[in-house]
Parts: structure tokens; sequence; C-alpha cells
């Protein structure tokens, strides 16, 4: 039975008094944590968006138990927690709570320990495709063409593919997920939480500063993404890939609507040119077809 | 029960008689014989230990800082590189009053590649807000360990601690060492605390942005008191192990022959040893030298130099290390005190023992000798700065 609103959980998670931009899909998806695994959740979280988005101490505008911690270390402090959880016999799900750099640039080694040792937590990249807590530059998960302070003229190489690196790590559950799909990524998450050992669920997540769109715009920006193929809804338990629901009509291309669609909204993409835009419609058919691939087996 | 133990091993025993629950480690030499040791207790069932086994060393103390968050006693063990690479979350810890121990394998930082002792790696963590121990022979590795857990766990100080031993010298020597039965050390050993718990369901938060900064400057001088408050626990804590034990080992420092004594030797580490044979011999000699071992250089131990140095006619500082561009960290402690004290006294800074350079019993007496006759002869010292190198 697919999950509805109406059994979502009331209590709220991400309070009045946090500090998060208008629009912001990460402010969206803590929500969805909390609706997903409530009082159960112990967050772990790297510099970035969501060390502002708390709110001030000694107060603060998320209602979980968190540990701040350095940049490049948020596994590595999840599974010691997990492990210490383990040993209490306390209850809890240990979730890593990191944004695109955190995951993929600085704290990738990390992450990919944890993850070959099958360490019992949930990892979620929250990805705005820059360091936009910094002020929007460029990381491994920026998209290619797409400006960035530190890219002016736009990125030069494409977006490292985490959700098939991690799948590669043989790790049982690998997830995709978009802010525009909360019943689907809450279902991705209490999937998780059902499972023992390493979880990775990788949270698109439009940035209406960072991608220069209207913040009424974000869940609408990122309902393109899929739409137009560009992000793709799929899980893997035990490396066995199923498309998601949501992006399950567009392993039919021809129900795709043209990647335009997606970059003209988005003043970032102000200057992409149109052999970029071809390249970039390239990568994707190409990522299609490696899932499809691997969804057929 | 007395065995013949190395350095490293006496850690790992100690580790085992502290009930500690998680470890986390990354290879490296020359502490790798740490974790061997403590892997092989764990699968041979002798305790009851979760190995988190990772990918490096910054992850190795992020691992165990998130095993003590979470209300564990967790332990890890590093060296030179090793230690610098964790520099981050060495601060990381202490900021965030967490209580864990971590023995450091003193080791020389490349480049080039170099695998013996001095003291660069520890002393580089000295403003980070641990305390910081000494070792300078095995029984005082295992014994200190052990009490570090109870210090470091204390409600007055609820900070990190770390107990250097010096790479090979210690921690690859064998020496018999008395091991303590497992029921003294449970009677000495509280059950773990600390200041707060991570716990699911309670919405307790470490770590975000202060919205009053002078409460944030107030966090960081608590770390300093925390640490002067360490300086009463550490004694306290001493005589109790003493009482259970035998084994006092002087709290934060301890003297040897200091008691009618005009010039005084300091230093840290196992090169003591030698400084205790060169004692005796300078005494034969009629040279009027005692010894101040510093066991803490982190709580400094301002009131114990205070006591041991007035009154005597000079003070020679030995570093293993130097602050490049400054002088040897130990001895800009002490000169600093010193001279905050009003004492007046000569203090000589020499730096020896780099990179491993063997340094013994007859190096100490030539300095000391050359020291005692120089401030005899000119009332001060020319220069406080020297580099020795050898005979």
């Amino acid at each position: 039975m697919p999950l509805t609103i109406r059994e979502l959980p009331r209590e709220k998670y991400v309070l009045p008094g946090h500090a998060a931009c208008p629009g912001c899909p990460e402010a969206m998806g803590l929500r969805y944590v909390g609706m997903a695994l409530g009082r159960r959740a112990i967050l772990v979280i790297p510099a970035g968006c969501t060390s502002i988005i708390q709110g001030l101490s000694p107060g603060s505008g998320l209602a979980f138990p968190i540990i701040n911690v350095a940049f490049a270390s948020s596994d590595a402090v999840a599974a010691g927690a997990s492990a210490a959880k383990e040993v209490l016999g306390e209850d809890a799900i240990v979730v890593v709570w990191a944004g695109d750099g955190a995951t993929s640039d600085i704290g990738f080694a990390t992450l990919s320990g944890a993850a070959e040792r099958g360490d019992n937590i949930i990892h979620i990249c929250v990805d705005n495709e820059a360091y936009m807590n910094t002020g929007i530059q460029r990381s491994s998960q920026t998209p290619r063409g797409a400006w960035t302070t530190t890219t002016w003229r736009g990125k030069a190489e494409p977006k490292k593919n985490m959700p098939l690196i991690m799948l590669s790590h043989g790790v049982p559950y690998v997830a995709t997920a978009s802010v525009a799909y909360p019943l689907d990524f809450i279902e991705k998450l209490r999937k998780a939480a059902t499972i023992r050992g390493f979880k990775y669920i990788h949270l698109h997540a439009p940035c209406p500063v960072g991608w220069r769109f209207d913040p009424s715009e974000t869940v609408e920006i990122a309902r393109l993404a899929i739409e137009t193929g560009m992000w793709v809804l799929f899980e893997a338990e035990r490396g066995r890939v199923a498309i998601s629901p949501p992006s399950r009509p567009y392993v039919d291309k021809s129900r795709r609507k043209p990647i335009v669609e997606y970059l003209k909204r988005q003043g970032r993409f102000r200057n992409i040119t149109e052999e970029l835009v071809k390249e970039l419609e390239r990568e994707v058919d190409e990522y299609w077809s490696i899932l499809i691939k691997l969804s057929s087996q | 029960m007395r065995l013949t133990l190395t350095g490293n091993y006496c850690v790992a025993y100690a580790v085992k008689l502290a009930r500690v629950r998680v470890v986390s480690a990354y290879p490296i030499t020359p502490q790798t014989t740490i974790v061997e040791k403590i892997s092989e207790m764990v699968d041979e069932g002798e305790a009851d230990i979760k190995m988190i086994r990772v990918e490096s060393e910054h992850s190795a103390l992020s691992a165990v800082y998130g095993a003590a968050s979470a209300g564990v006693r967790s332990f890890t063990a590093t060296s030179s590189h090793g230690l610098l690479y964790m520099h981050e979350m060495v601060w990381w810890v202490a900021q965030a009053r967490i209580p864990l121990v971590m023995a450091v394998v003193t080791r020389t930082i490349g480049p080039p590649w170099n695998i013996w002792t001095d003291h660069h790696d520890i002393m580089g963590q000295r403003d980070t807000g641990w305390l910081i121990a000494m070792a300078e022979n095995n029984q005082e590795v295992l014994d200190e360990t052990i009490k570090l857990f109870k210090i470091t766990e204390d409600p007055d100080v609820f900070l990190p601690g770390m107990i250097g031993l010096d790479a090979f010298v210690l921690s690859h020597t064998v020496e018999p060492v008395e091991v303590p039965d497992q029921d003294v050390v449970d009677s000495f050993l509280p059950e773990r605390r600390q200041p707060y718990v991570i716990r699911a369901g309670d919405p307790l938060i470490m770590g975000n942005i202060p919205s009053d900064l002078v409460r944030n400057a107030r966090m960081r001088w608590d770390v300093h008191l925390g640490l002067r408050n360490a300086e009463t626990v550490i004694e306290r804590v001493d005589q109790e192990w003493g009482k259970l034990t035998g084994r006092y080992h002087g709290g934060l420092t301890e003297c040897y022959r200091c008691e009618d004594s005009k010039y005084i030797m300091m230093g840290i580490g196992s090169w003591v040893g030698d400084m205790r044979i060169a004692v005796d011999s300078l005494r034969d000699e009629g040279y009027p030298v005692g010894l101040l071992k510093i066991r803490y250089v982190r709580p400094f131990p301002v009131r114990r130099v205070y006591e041991t140095v007035k009154g005597s006619k000079g003070v020679v500082v030995f570093d293993r290390s130097i602050s490049a561009g400054s002088a040897g960290p130990l001895f800009l402690d002490v000169a600093s005190h010193v001279q905050a004290m009003r004492l007046g006294i000569p203090v000589k800074n020499v730096v020896a023992g780099l990179a491993g350079v063997d340094v013994g019993y007859r190096d100490f007496e030539l300095i000391v000798r050359r020291f005692v006759e120089e401030v005899e002869r000119e009332g001060w010292v020319r220069e406080f700065l020297e580099f020795y190198s050898g005979r």
C-alpha cells in the first residue's frame, strides 16, 4: 500500500525559529526526515547550510538530537554513535545529514570508509549542487554548464555520479529522492531504517539562492528535474535497481520533457550554449541507459 | 600480576582493564601494536570491546568522539602524522567537553620519513584543551592510562586526555610491569560519567551557532578552568591509585633529589630515566643538582614548578621539540611562569634528541656541568637557547 499524506505523523521537527532561506529545500527535507523517523533519529551534521538552519544556540529551530561535527568527519562520528547505541542496547537510527560537498568532496573518504565497513547508519546527501553556505562555489556535484562563484563561465566538468559510486560499494541500500516527492522520500527513509548496515539516500534539493530561481518555485524545479529525466528516482536493495514510481514514466524517453525546460528556469544556466545542452542531453540518456540496464538484471 | 610488557602492550592492558567499550584506530608505526593487541584481546574473547577499523586517523578520533558522545567509554591511539591528521578533531573533542583517552606514541614528523621518537607531534597539541601526560617507563604508561579515564571523566574536568609514550624506547621495549587485577581497577574506576549524552528522543543539540559570543568566549575560558581543576584531580586520583597499588607517581610532577639542590633539570618522557642517572653522578661529583620530571604538560604544573625552583640558582629545561622561530615549548612554559612569579632565576633551554637522536646520561652530565659552571662564574647564562646535537 503506498503511503498517503493522511498517514503522516503530526509532530513537527522543523520549528519556528529555524534560519533557512525562503523556499529552502533542506528545511523541507528535514521535515520529511522527522515525519519518517520521528523520535528514533539522531542527526550528525557536518558544516553546511544546516549548520545555520538549526538556528542559534542555546535555542534551536530543529527538534532532533544533533551532533554538529567537522566537515570531513560525519560518517565516522555517526559510526561511533551507532556502535555506542548498540553497546548500550538503546534504540536509535543514526543519520548523517550532509550536503554535497561534505558527501562527495571533503567527506568522501570518510563516507566510503563507513560504507565499506557496513556501519549501521543512514547517510543522506542533501544535494543543492554547490557550496551554498559559503556563497555558491562549485562542488563535484555541480552540473556541467552551471554558473557558480568559482565557475563564472559555467562548470566545465560533469556532475560526479554519487548514487552509482555508492552502488559500487555493494551496500545493502542505495536510493535517490527529491524534495518534490516527499512520500517517496519518506518511504525510502523508513525502508532504510529497517535495513542493517550502511544506507545511502541522495536527495535532490534545488536551491533558489544558488540556482537563481524564485523561492516559490523550489518544488516545481525539483519536479522538472524528474520530468526532464535529469534526476532519476530509484532505489537499490542489495544492488537490485528499481526505478521508483515518480520516475517510471520517463523510462520511455519520448515522455521526458526537453531538458531546456528545466535549464531555462534557472539563472545559473543563463549562458549555457546549445552545444552544452546537447552534451547534457547525451549524458542524461547515458545515465538512463545504465539505470535501465541495471534495473532489468 | 607481574608481566614483561612493551609500552604498547601496557596501553592495551590498561584499555581492557578500564572496560573501554569502543575502540577505533588506523595503523601507523609505532602505534600499531597497541591496536593489534586490543584486536587480539577482542578476538580471543578477553575484552568486550567494539572495534571500528577506520580508513584514516581523522575518522578514528571522529568515531571515538561519536561513541563517547553517545555515552560509552572510548579509546584511540596514534602517532606523529596520524596525530597531525586528527588535529581538527583533537580540538573538536575538547571544545565539546567529551572525555575520552588517546595514546600518542611520540614520533618524529616528516619529511624525511623518520619513525624514531621526538616530541613535536604531542607538543603541537598543547593548546587544544586536552590533558597531556608523558610517561617515563612502561609501568607509568599502564598506570597513567587507567588513571586518565578517571581524571577525564571527573565532573570538575570533563575533558579528553592523551598519554604520551616515546616511540620504541617505550613502545617496543619490554620491561617488567605490575598489572593490576580486574577487581582492583573496577574498585578504582567509577561508571562512565560525562556532561551530556546524545540520545534518540532527547532533542539536545551540540555545537550550533551561538547567539551570544560572550557565552562562546566563556566556553573557551571554561576549558582552561577545567584544565586548572585537573591539577587537583590528577593529584587526588594519583594518591588513590597509590593507596590501592602502592604506586604513587607524584601527581603532576615528580622530584628526584630536589631537596638541598641548587640547580634543577627538567624534562618529559623516557629520557628522564637517563636524567636520574646524570643527577646521581653529578651529585657524586659535588654538583648540587636535582630533577623535576614533568608528568603533565597540560595542565602545566605551575605551582609545582614554582615550589621546586624558588630559591634555586638556575634551571635547565630539556626539550625534545622546538617551536621553530622561538624556543622549546616546555622551556617557554617554564620560563614564562618563572618570570611571572618574579623568581629572577636563569632558565636555560637545551633542545636535543630531535629526530630520534640518542641522548644519554653522559650528555646530560656534560650539559648540566657546563650550565652550572657558567652560572657560578657569570651569575647568568649568556645563551638561553642551545641546540645540542651530540658530544
